[in-house]
């Protein structure tokens, strides 16, 4: 035992990180979890960990940082040896030295990862505080002043002294970024850290760390399941799968030969960025209109105006005007503070418009009270984002398929019927209506959220980041099957979403939203394909892995606009 | 988007456990033990009770513990052991009692402002006003204005838990609505009764079981100490209260006249606010424990 672990560590004197056969059980039912994973970061190297939800590589960073949670996981085999050390046999105090000294890990939410009661600058001094003792007080100032500046904040001595309630969301993952680095470690761990961030910022935070990175000399392995990202930062790739090791190949042979069915089979998943070819208009009846339609927060009431209130007044959405027309798909898209999401709420009447109308098939529904809402609800019907919590979980599936039409009028056990269908036709077996929620996984779900709205044989469904919380091959499937049904029941889809490959893939038309107003409305082709507003511009070239075909296997020859300046440097 | 939340969610989701594996199990088995208990006294009280709990005997006061008389006599020489058998009947039907009237109450109450922002305003307003009240002070007072029995008791005791109930229910139903499920339900066309009855409602039953508990235990011991303050229920019945606050006058030549009723008291609201933790722990999902960190 003792003579093979001199003999790995001999083979392991050049990376920083060595994991060999790790292995990890859930307890107590004593599922595995890692079924042997192996790999190695060379100094300086960014490996990602690839994998779709499940696949264990959160577990496997959390195992080299010794924050597997208590009880519930446990490593039964294997070794993980950071610059020789042995990471699975250190203790508790052994791993708080190493943790921040050499190894560091940045989170996929920044609003979380942050305290909220204590200011930037201390929360990072506190790394200082607890690892270099010597240290004086000015001296550590100093010290995190200068790693502010090194993450490229603006006016440093104000942030330092900010709650992290103060900053945005990319300027709360550049602290993490500096507590995470200031002491210079060997070995970083990014978890998903661009995940929750807008495409403009997530390129910004990638292009961060890889600067860092090689001011430093880091090894990064960066965990993400967006193959977009990998193709822009990764040396290496590894792809796992159940707990798995699937492949690891550097980048570019992964990107252009891809040696297992599944990395072959997650590549083809990736949507592109090219915008599909046109479709034919078939009907030109117009089943949604929004006109001059306008959402403003923080109206005052007539008594806050008698007693003069300031007012406080946000405009989420305004001056926005579309036509969709049946069997076509118009796309949204916008990042997070956009007002995209409060336009597809005020045309579901979920919140009221402040002016301007909403015409489901030519009604105006903009200002009609409960009662006569209720008929024109129906033609108009929602899926949401999150298949976790669009179904209650306290009923069955059948209950909640005909909850719909039974509010219309339609007896229970022909709704059941026409809910069995439409399982069918989402590609779920039929029995699966006495089944709840939990038993299915998110893909499933949203099939059954997508069966749910089709109950009600809507003219225009609103599909609100239908597809974002789910893994891309499931997202690849659920794409399908709204394209599936568009065709067949000539609905027309009004598709939210910030993720502009899904859009290049599904919309006919896209409408681009920047901070409540329109800034480009047009043809998907046009829009996507040769952007006029430098917004539309912005948003396109920061979408990351836009030089790659992934589906092809090769790069793309015309990138679909191109400014090699801005793009993060790809790969070797 | 959230995958490396479920990924780990997934590993880790607590399974719901029967009982949680702490060292506070076994006194939660004690504690559901000595709750059934008295449960089965109260009701069986007439067949247990060796005497009429009302029956006076005058040649038998004050008598110490006997073959006859278990625990002794009172100052009237009734059966101090049946007294307390019998006590236990009032005390369940007021702690019951309460807790359900509480309920029945305040849920609908709850729900209603959670869900009209324009109620709530009004609403928890009346609730701020009634929890302001002292139930003791309350009791007092409707009792000097009717007459004591039961049911003014229980009212005067339920009406100060009613905001308890009205603000737990409010503020489930407020984050409940949120929920993309609900919003579902509102596109389906549903009425708002069936959203607040068949989507919102269920959330909040399991924090309110857990409400219920402890306001079932406050109630008994409010209603022990209403009955020492001459303010309860009156002294023809038995109760845990009255036997206590009539045994205070011979406290000193016969404290067990105030010791076995305490006992019954003490163990009756310890085992109820224990079930009640034990419900909370379970029912609760933010106090799953999980893994410590390292």
């Amino acid at each position: 035992m003792n003579a093979m672990a001199m003999g790995l560590e001999s083979a392991a004197t050049s990376s920083v990180l060595d994991i060999r056969d790790l292995e990890v059980v859930a307890q107590p039912a004593g599922q595995r979890i890692l079924k042997g994973v192996s790999f190695s970061i060379a100094p300086g190297e960014t490996l990602c960990l690839v994998g779709e939800s499940g696949s264990g590589k959160s577990v496997t960073s959390l195992t080299v940082m010794g924050l597997l949670p208590k009880g519930s996981l446990t490593v039964s085999g294997g070794s993980a040896t950071l610059e020789g050390d042995s990471l699975l046999d250190a203790g508790p105090a052994r791993m708080r030295a190493l943790r921040a000294s050499r190894m560091a890990m940045i989170f996929q939410e920044p609003m979380t990862a942050l305290n909220p009661l204590m200011r930037v600058g201390e929360q990072i001094e506190e790394v200082l505080v607890m690892h270099r003792h010597k240290l004086g007080a000015a001296e550590r100032r100093q010290r995190v002043l200068e790693m502010l500046d090194q993450v490229q904040l603006p006016d440093i001595e104000r942030i330092y002294a900010s709650w992290p309630h103060q900053l945005s969301g990319g300027q709360r993952q550049r602290i993490m970024i500096a507590m995470a680095l200031i002491l210079e470690p060997k070995l970083l761990i990014a978890d998903e850290p661009t995940t929750a961030l807008d495409v403009t910022t997530q390129q910004q935070i990638l292009k961060l760390i890889k600067e860092l990175q090689e001011r430093h000399g880091t090894s990064v392995l960066f965990i993400t399941h967006d193959m977009g990202v990998v193709a822009d930062i990764a040396d290496r790739v590894c792809v796992m799968r159940h707990g798995e090791v699937v492949e690891t190949q550097p980048i570019e042979d992964l990107l252009r030969r891809p040696r297992t069915g599944y990395t072959r089979q997650l590549l083809t998943a990736v949507p592109s960025l090219r915008p599909r070819a046109s479709r034919e208009v078939t009907d030109r009846e117009i089943v949604l209109e929004a006109i001059e339609l306008e959402k403003r927060y923080g109206e005052r009431s007539r008594w806050q105006r008698f007693v003069g209130k300031a007012s406080q007044q946000t405009l989420a959405a305004s001056d926005i005007n579309f036509a969709l027309t049946r069997g076509r798909t118009l796309g949204i898209v916008g990042e997070s503070g956009s007002g995209k999401s409060t336009v597809a709420r005020c045309v579901m009447r979920m919140i009221e418009p402040t002016a301007g109308g909403v015409r489901v098939l030519g009604k105006d529904i903009a200002g009609l009270g409960r009662a006569a809402l209720k008929p024109h609800r129906k033609r108009i019907q929602m899926i949401f984002q999150d298949p976790f919590r669009s179904l209650n979980p306290r009923l069955s599936i059948g209950t909640s398929l005909i909850e719909g039409p039974v509010n219309y009028g339609a007896s229970k056990e022909s709704a059941m019927a026409h809910a069995r269908e439409l399982l069918e036709l989402v590609g779920l077996p039929g029995d699966a209506l006495d089944r709840y929620p939990h038993q299915f996984s998110g893909g499933q779900r949203q099939r059954i959220a997508i069966a749910r709205a089709l109950a009600m044989e809507p003219d225009v469904l609103v599909a609100d980041e239908a597809v974002s919380a789910l893994d891309v091959s499931v997202q690849a499937q659920v794409l399908g099957l709204l394209d599936d049904i568009q065709r067949r029941l000539g609905v027309a889809v009004l598709f939210i979403t910030h993720d502009l490959r899904v859009a290049a893939q599904i919309c006919d038309e896209v409408m681009v939203m920047q901070k409540g107003v329109v800034v480009e409305y047009g043809p998907a082709e046009r829009v996507l394909g040769s952007p006029a507003h430098p917004y539309t511009r912005s948003l396109m070239l920061a979408a990351p892995g836009r030089h790659w075909d992934f589906a092809a296997f090769r790069p793309l020859a015309d990138a679909p606009i191109d400014d090699a300046s801005v793009v993060v440097s790809s790969g070797p | 988007m959230n995958t490396t939340a479920s990924d780990t969610a997934a590993v880790m989701s607590p399974r719901l456990r029967l009982w949680p594996r702490r060292r506070s199990a076994w006194a939660v088995v004690v504690a559901a033990v000595c709750l059934a208990l008295i449960v089965v006294i109260a009701i069986l009280a007439p067949w247990l009770a060796p005497h009429d709990p009302l029956e006076m005997s005058p040649a038998d006061r004050l008598k110490a513990p006997s073959d006859s008389y278990w625990l002794g006599t009172d100052a009237y020489g009734r059966d101090l052991l049946s007294r307390v058998l019998y006590g236990a009947r009032v005390s369940l039907i007021v702690g019951v009692g309460s807790a359900l009237v509480a309920v029945v109450v305040g849920l609908p109450l709850g729900i209603l402002a959670g869900f009209f922002r324009g109620l709530d305003a009004i609403v928890m307003r009346v609730m701020d006003g009634l929890m302001a009240i002292p139930s003791v002070l309350l009791a007092i007072a409707i009792v000097s204005l009717t007459s004591a029995n039961l049911w003014t008791v229980m009212t005067a005791i339920t009406i100060p838990e009613i905001p308890r109930v009205v603000r737990l229910v409010r503020s489930v139903v407020l984050s409940a609505r949120e929920e993309p499920y609900v919003e579902a339900a509102i596109s389906l066309g549903s009425s708002l009764s069936t959203v607040m009855w068949r989507h919102l409602m269920p959330n909040t039953l399991a924090p309110l079981i857990v409400m219920a508990t402890y306001i079932c235990a406050s109630a008994i011991l409010t209603e022990a100490i209403l009955s020492f303050l001459g303010a309860g229920i009156g002294t023809e019945t038995p109760t845990w209260g009255n036997i206590m606050s009539e045994g205070r006058t011979y406290f000193l030549i016969k404290p067990s006249l105030i010791f076995w009723p305490g006992v019954m008291l003490s163990i009756c609201i310890l085992s109820i606010n224990l079930l009640g933790d034990a419900a909370r722990d379970r029912l609760d999902p933010r106090l799953q424990k999980r893994g410590g960190m390292q």
